[in-house]
């Protein structure tokens, strides 16, 4: 060990000795003269400005969009395809498929088995991941930029030419109706399984499970994946951002020979109505025995992201629960000690989403904590301080030029560009739009969205030490349930 | 940041050279007072990040004492003599900056990420709790975070599925009383226990600026954040020496076979071996030899356990590399209707053919490989946990070498198919080690063989 940390000194080179050297004797110099005036914090500098870089779109010949980000710093490249279809596709009688079928293009692609891909894309060292979302099915992959041209092969073999073997669809179906009972266990799962079902409805494509039941599981056929591959997987339903050590243009060339293959066609569009309201408070209590903490999630039906109150929103939420110093967090965490955190958050989708407040809280203070979140959420609706104003938006608007810093953070922010058609300004007027929020706007979208009158509250915790205090609180009216009113029959494999 | 930091090599001809240079330049600097300074420039966002490493963790916790390194850290963020209560993340969030803190046994990380407007403030907040933080700790302060963490550990480890585990395997992996064998989280007793007394020591002891390492990234100019730091810094007194702590290697002379009960559905085994500290040799191999054996689909154990036999859901294999001593862990959960025999006997059929036969070419280059793309995406962010800050003080702790990127990719190069073979000799001793099985309440027979039930209790 010492020989170690002794190295330090045979590893530092003369230049760097004789610069050390010359910078302590000034300084000491320099120490002795004054302490620093610690009365009061530094004055900031001058804002500085954020350096975007051009966002380049072309269009491949089959239609497919492409945005390009070039990224120069790091010889990676990070690209993301996202196809328009998810869960909300889904029919009732086929839960879990577009998941599934995401999952299952890698299980075979172009003659190559499910191996014999994986093989290839971690001998290249390449990631390659796909998911279903609710609206959107993502692939995604990330290479240097030496081993792009392989990996980019590989790539277009799983989204245009997946065999979905049925053996392997058997393995993941298993895999998957595993995951279903492994979800009894945690209680943050069956939570948000609850919050879902309990504030859109099993009826609404928002309140369904995107995960499958044991019934849609078990029922699956490969025909089933191929035909939702072949209504949906289209490049016109589709769009492509690249982000990294690239140059537009060859960019393009390499895409439209990977790509150019994949054919048109057109796509039934989704439609996704607007949530109705939950109403009145209801509290749905799901007992977990012997629970260290209960998990509490308050929620209601929010608003879609195209909302013209998006930024308020933003400037809200962060003065409620959107960052450390927030409300939620400093009553239940710094002032009570209830929770190691809380907070809060709006989903926003291209329908309205969920509005969530939440905290895993110690059983013993479930009530108290309950009555903290209802204080919070009422207390948002009166005027905010200047301070906590000024606070909420300096810590949006100067942390925002940090989204640029990795090609996987930019490659998000250009996901969400694209997706919800926001305008080409967009990175650049952000700032402004942020900072040009007035404590009015906080007040208007508190009082809008924060309407604590209508509430689905899930407490998913130890109900035989809980219930009383709950009730006690006379927040809302009970219903008592067990894991399995949220997540079925314990699935048989 | 310019190109010139990631530099291709032209000449890579043989398959399985290292096809990339990795260089962080730096410039490094000691204050009087023994803090050492690290300063990287990269104008890639305008940000900055401050990242300060005190060389003290649970690994240096008196007895009865456990989980008190990381209460303190807590406790840094509770303000200091000019910072009031609540003003260190307030100022801050103000400013557009985040902050965090982590601990583990060897040591304790902080950083701000901010504009690079605000760096003198993240100097001064950060110059002040190490020179002032016990001039304005009271009581109340020390009791509010110590009901923080001890939720922070309801909430990930005793709500959590097999959140024991992690804690029962420390314990009977190392000798009593070893740096590693306590949780850093600590007992609920212990941090019960702990007192403004023990804060007061303990910042006196370790939150000296000749133990701790400040490093610095981002859009900076050099030359005047050198000035900054020696104004913020310059005046807090040197304190008295921390020793380091000795790099013994422990012995595990006996095969460990114990049983914890847990609200889970399915049975997890856990597996652990002693093996070597990070960074020395032997590290880089049992990395690899963790992707042979579990990286990947077509790794030996997935693919046979989770691919073929499917009988379990999933299994891991992972080095959890440490200063002192290392970890060398399997997991696999068994699925319904499986046990953890079945389980175990798959694993050291494995663990036997990798003692006995070296890996393949193809199996060892695809790892490495991968260690390689992860090399580079290391190289993206600034700040946060992990961020080139962060790993410019990780490296310098360890080997008083702040850029010690390449030479620690280079040990993935060094390595051929038998080394990976040797070591697993060497380290994943049958009658050294740690089998775990965590199983369902009541269903003490889905355990691995000769496993006997313990209790959690007061863990």
């Amino acid at each position: 060990m010492k020989t170690i940390i002794n190295r330090q000194l045979s590893i530092v080179n003369f230049m760097k000795i004789a610069v050390l050297f010359f910078f302590i004797t000034l300084f000491s110099h320099q120490a002795y003269a004054q302490s620093p005036d610690r009365t009061k914090p530094p004055a900031l500098g001058p804002t500085p400005s954020v350096k975007i870089n051009a966002v380049q779109k072309f269009e491949l010949k089959n239609g497919l969009q492409v945005i390009v980000y070039e990224k120069h710093e790091v010889p990676i490249v990070q690209m993301n395809l996202v196809i328009k279809a998810g869960s909300v596709n889904e029919s009732n009688d086929k839960l879990g498929l577009a998941g599934l079928t995401a999952n299952m293009l890698d299980e075979g692609a172009a003659g190559k088995s499910s191996l014999e891909l994986s093989d290839a894309i971690d001998f290249l060292g390449t990631s390659i991941n796909s998911n279903g979302g609710l609206h959107t099915t993502g692939v995604s992959m990330r290479s240097t930029v030496s081993k792009f041209d392989e990996s980019l092969k590989l790539f277009a073999d799983i989204v245009l030419h997946p065999d979905f073997p049925s053996e392997e669809l058997a393995r993941l179906q298993k895999q998957y109706l595993t995951s279903l009972m492994q979800a009894y266990d945690q209680p943050r799962a069956i939570a948000a399984a609850a919050s879902s079902q309990f504030v859109f409805g099993k009826e609404h494509p928002y309140g369904r499970t995107t995960v499958g039941t044991e019934q849609s599981l078990k029922n699956f056929t490969v025909d089933d994946l191929k035909n939702f591959y072949a209504a949906y997987y289209h490049p016109n339903n589709s769009f492509l951002v690249v982000v990294g050590d690239i140059k537009a243009n060859d960019v393009v060339a390499k895409l439209e020979s990977a790509l150019g293959s994949w054919e048109k066609k057109e796509v039934p569009a989704a439609v996704v109505s607007q949530a109705k309201q939950v109403k009145e408070r209801k509290i749905y209590l799901v007992d977990k025995p012997e629970a260290a903490q209960s998990v509490i999630r308050v929620c209601r039906v929010g608003v879609n992201r195209m909302t013209e109150d998006y930024f308020p929103l933003l400037v809200m939420n962060t003065i409620l629960g959107g960052s450390f110093t927030s409300r939620l967090n400093n009553n239940l965490r710094e002032k009570n000690g209830y929770t190691y955190g809380a907070g809060s958050g709006f989903g926003f989708r291209p329908s309205a989403g969920p509005f969530t407040a939440s905290s895993d809280v110690q059983t013993d203070v479930t009530d108290k904590a309950l009555k903290e979140f209802m204080k919070e959420l009422e207390g948002i609706s009166k005027p905010v301080s200047d301070e906590e104003l000024n606070r909420a938006k300096n810590y949006i608007a100067l942390g925002y030029p940090d989204n640029f810093s990795n090609v996987s953070s930019i490659a998000g922010q250009l996901v969400e560009m694209v997706l919800y058609n926001l305008p080409a300004d967009y990175f650049n007027t952000y700032i402004g739009k942020v900072m040009a929020v007035k404590k009015e706007d906080v007040r208007r979208v508190a009082k809008k969205y924060i309407d604590t009158d209508d509430l689905a509250i899930i407490i998913v915790g130890d109900k035989a030490k809980v219930e009383k205090g709950v009730q006690a609180t006379k927040v809302g009216k009970i219903i008592n349930m067990v894991p399995t009113d949220v997540l079925g029959p314990m699935p048989k494999l | 940041m310019r190109k010139l930091i990631v530099s291709l090599l032209v000449c890579a001809a043989v398959v399985s050279a290292q096809s990339v240079h990795l260089s962080i330049p730096y410039e490094r600097f000691t204050l009087k007072n023994g803090l050492n300074v690290i300063l990287h420039v990269d104008r890639t966002t305008p940000t900055v990040a401050v990242n300060t490493w005190f060389h003290v963790g649970s690994g240096y916790e008196k007895p009865g004492r456990t989980g008190f390194a990381h209460l303190f850290e807590h406790l840094m963020f509770m303000g200091s003599k000019n910072v009031p209560t609540g003003k260190f993340d307030s100022w801050l969030e103000a400013a557009g900056g985040n902050n965090n803190g982590s601990t583990n046994n060897d040591r304790t990380n902080y950083y701000e990420d901010i504009p690079n407007n605000a760096l003198e403030l993240a100097l001064f907040l950060d110059s002040d709790r190490l020179g002032y933080l016990v001039d304005d700790m009271t009581k109340e302060k020390v009791d509010a975070q110590r009901d923080v963490v001890k939720n922070e550990r309801r909430q990930s480890y005793e709500n959590r599925p097999y959140g024991y585990a992690d804690l029962m395997v420390d314990e009977a992996l190392y000798p009593k009383g070893y740096p590693y064998s306590w949780p850093t989280i600590g007992s609920m007793a212990d941090l019960s226990a702990a007192s403004l007394d023990d804060v007061k020591n303990f910042f006196h002891s370790y939150y000296i600026p000749n133990n701790a390492t400040l490093s610095i990234a981002g859009d900076i100019d050099v030359e005047k954040t050198k000035a900054l730091v020696e104004k913020w810094f310059g005046e807090i007194p040197a304190g008295k020496s921390v020793q380091p702590q000795e790099r013994t290697v422990p012995v595990l002379n006996e095969e460990k076979r114990l049983t914890i009960e847990d609200r889970v559905q399915l049975p997890r085994l856990y597996m652990a071996w002693i093996s070597p500290a990070s960074l020395l040799p032997g590290d880089a191999e049992m990395d690899l030899l963790a992707s042979v054996l579990a990286g990947g689909k077509n790794s030996r154990l997935y693919k046979r356990l989770v691919y073929e036999m499917q009988i379990a859901q999933d299994v891991t294999a992972y080095q959890a590399s440490q200063r002192l001593i290392s970890q060398f862990m399997i997991v696999a959960t068994a699925r319904s209707g499986h046990n953890l025999d079945e389980i175990e006997k798959v694993i050291q059929e494995e663990i036997d053919k990798v003692k006995n036969e070296a890996p393949t070419v193809r199996e060892v280059e695809r790892a490495r490989n991968q260690y390689e793309a992860s090399f580079l995406n290391r190289l993206e962010n600034i700040g946060g946990f992990g961020g080139k800050a962060d790993q410019l003080n990780n490296y310098f702790y360890l080997t008083g070498n702040p850029d010690y990127f390449n030479e620690d990719l280079a040990r993935y190069y060094a390595i051929d198919p038998q080394d990976i073979s040797t070591m697993a000799k060497t380290y994943l001793k049958d009658d050294g080690r740690v089998v775990l099985s965590v199983v369902p309440k009541g269903k003490a027979e889905l355990s691995a063989k000769n496993s006997s039930v313990v209790s959690t209790e007061g863990k």
